[in-house]
């Protein structure tokens, strides 16, 4: 009886039983590299805006507090964008000419909002207020990344669930006093979790990682 | 000299053999492998699975249906959240346990009776398993993130609930269909080589070459395909009692009278294999008359499956004078409610079909006529497959339909699609059956040779 198969077939076979987990464990490593790319994350990638605004002239070399224009932060779940009359505070008086502001005072004098292009965003189902976390010692930098080095906003973290709970599971990591929570500059100190535990207790931060804390 | 009543009874035994009379390898090789090699596709055939594929399709309508609209169209709501996907579930899983218990347990066991019908049973059992797989995805709201069920690395750092008998489920029936599937592909191996060396055609050959994995048939290869097989069998015996239990933690875990009781995984296991036993007859009837299989699938297998049936049906009967007694011995009102509620509740007339199909009935299998009649076996079979139905209807209708609160009573009434959905699974269970005895050997070639073997060693014995 004539063969079926060139004999070379018994090695295919061999090598496809060993190919076939290695694939398998590579399209896995694959599906997570990609999902924690910037190419599905945005993260590190800067937005195109209407008008290049940059938080690294205003806030690194001008200083402004991050509360004149996100005035909201302490109050209310959001922080709150800008309307254009808080830009003309500044800007109808310096760089009144500038190219780059036209379409400031186009939205001004058309009293027509300017549309940003969101950076960061949490999914609808998820509530997420910004008032408690600002009160509790959460840094603007420590979610927002290093806002005062940035030309063009970009988004620093997943806001994956996943980095959601790292935070709500051990806050200890990341606190720091309230007094610094608007320091763009702040840096953690060496001792950071004695700081932390201190800080948890004292500001009687709790561990919040029931489901409805978030998803209401 | 004169036979001991012992030796009689051996005798009677024998009288209706585990194979016909008169074969050797040749034939019983011939036989088996011309359904699928040489003999043109039948009628019958055609027709069965143009009725099945129809339905089939029915199913994918019904699906498709329900993922553009979601489970709002089915009959299911509070306090009915569970319904026919739930129902259909735990029958299809449990039809698919005597597929597993004459393959793995009556190997292990050494019951000769089970080499012819047990190609077959597993088949059914895994088409079963995948039309039990198909229920609890689509009654998800969400079925597209089924894979959520599964703990592994996410982007949100959860895992599945482990304190659930739901998530336990999710790795009982998968492992089921992987060992199932596993167990019944090692044992074709050496049937698909015959194929393989048989087959006319070089497309054939090679589809069948393909799937045999190079088997030449060497004392290596069947020592080790032996060793495989008893492997698998003790992996899969477990499971035949596992799977089912997991399934009944399901309900008993839920605070609900009627499901919030111990003696459920017992009484699932033996009501699965009840349920599996009567598709295997359904099954095995119908196919050794149109492929006329007599000779392989005997009145020594249909009487042998009869007895089986009957003592989990005693085991299930059992479990139903428990469940009743307890209503009444646990003292406790809630569950005395819902014992007099099931059975004299507006789904009272469903509780006592439920009886007479699934305890009234198998009692004529106590009488040999009975069992060595190939009509009303297959008559009691399609009754027991009813009443199993109903029993999970029961189990899950009733106990939910009235809370604790009569303010939040309710009825279920199913839907025409839930209607469409359970016809449509029967459907692709059919097309899958029929595909499987056109294209595979249905009987165990190899192992019905060694049964040869062992009957010509018996008769150089005498």
């Amino acid at each position: 009886m004539a063969q079926i198969f060139h004999h070379s077939t018994n090695t295919i076979a061999r090598v496809s039983i060993f190919g076939a987990v290695i694939l398998i464990a590579l399209l896995g490593y694959v599906a997570e590299v990609v999902n924690n790319s910037p190419y599905v994350t945005d993260v590190d990638v800067a937005q195109p805006q209407p008008v290049p605004f940059s938080h690294k002239h205003h806030v690194g070399e001008l200083g402004v507090d991050c509360r004149y224009c996100h005035s909201s932060v302490e109050v209310s779940s959001s922080a709150g964008m800008p309307p254009t009359q808080t830009c003309m505070t500044c800007h109808s008086q310096i760089w009144t000419q500038a190219a780059m502001l036209q379409p400031v005072r186009a939205s001004y004098r058309d009293s027509k909002p300017i549309s940003w292009t969101r950076v960061n965003a949490v999914p609808d189902f998820v509530y997420f207020n910004h008032s408690i976390h600002v009160a509790k010692g959460v840094g603007c930098t420590t979610c927002h990344g290093p806002i005062a080095e940035m030309n063009i906003t970009w988004r620093a973290q997943t806001l994956y669930m996943r980095w959601c709970l790292d935070c709500h599971n051990a806050p200890e990591k990341y606190l720091r006093p309230r007094s610094e929570v608007f320091n763009a500059f702040y840096t953690a100190p060496p001792d950071q979790l004695a700081l932390g535990r201190r800080l948890v207790s004292e500001y009687n931060v709790q561990k919040l990682t029931d489901c409805t804390t978030c998803h209401r | 000299m004169a036979d001991s009543p012992a030796d009689k009874l051996a005798k009677q035994n024998v009288s209706a053999p585990i194979l016909g009379p008169g074969h050797d390898y040749a034939s019983v090789t011939d036989k088996i492998s011309s359904i699928v090699l040489t003999h043109r596709t039948p009628k019958w055939w055609m027709l069965g699975f143009a009725v099945s594929f129809a339905l089939l399709m029915l199913l994918m309508f019904a699906v498709t249906y329900l993922f553009a609209l979601g489970v709002g169209i089915w009959g299911i709501q509070i306090p009915v959240g569970w319904g026919f996907a739930i129902i259909n579930f735990v029958w299809w899983i449990g039809i698919g346990h005597a597929g597993t218990l004459i393959s793995a347990i009556l190997l292990l066991l050494r019951q000769q009776w089970r080499t012819s019908i047990n190609r077959f049973a597993e088949a059914m059992t895994l088409f079963a398993v995948a039309c039990a797989g198909v229920f609890p995805l689509i009654h998800m709201g969400r079925p597209w993130l089924a894979y959520w069920m599964f703990p592994y690395p996410d982007t949100m750092k959860m895992w599945p609930q482990f304190r659930s008998p739901l998530a336990w489920d999710v790795f009982a029936v998968s492992t089921y269909a992987t060992v199932s599937l596993l167990f019944w592909f090692v044992g074709l191996l050496p049937d698909l080589a015959t194929f393989r060396d048989r087959a006319k055609n070089r497309a054939t050959k090679i589809i069948y070459g393909v799937l045999a994995m190079g088997w030449r048939g060497s004392a290596i290869h069947w020592q080790r395909h032996e060793m495989a097989s008893l492997l698998l069998a003790g992996l899969a015996t477990p499971l035949v009692l596992s799977v089912h239990t997991v399934v009944s933690f399901d309900f008993s875990f839920g605070i609900v009278p009627g499901w919030h009781s111990t003696i459920f995984p017992p009484y699932f296991v033996a009501g699965a294999i009840y349920a599996g036993f009567a598709m295997v007859l359904t099954l095995a009837i119908p196919l050794r008359k149109l492929f006329g299989l007599e000779d392989f699938i005997t009145m020594r297998h249909l009487n042998n499956m009869g007895k089986v049936m009957l003592a989990a049906g005693l085991i299930v009967g059992y479990g139903y004078v428990m469940e009743a007694f307890m209503g009444y011995y646990s003292g406790n009102q809630f569950e005395r409610y819902m014992t007099l509620n099931r059975m004299f509740g507006p789904y009272g007339a469903i509780y006592w079909c439920l009886i007479v199909c699934n305890i009234i009935t198998p009692q004529f299998l106590w009488f040999r006529k009975v069992r060595a009649s190939v009509g009303s076996l297959f008559a009691i079979a399609m009754v027991v497959n009813v009443g199993m139905w109903l029993e999970r209807f029961v189990i899950v209708v009733t106990s939910l339909h009235r809370d604790f609160l009569p303010s939040s009573w309710g009825m279920y009434y199913p839907t025409r699609w839930d209607w469409a959905t359970y016809i449509g699974t029967i459907g692709l269970f059919l097309t899958l059956f029929f595909l499987f005895i056109r294209f595979l050997p249905l009987i165990s070639i190899f192992e019905v040779r060694q049964l040869v073997a062992i009957e010509a060693e018996k008769k150089k014995a005498e």
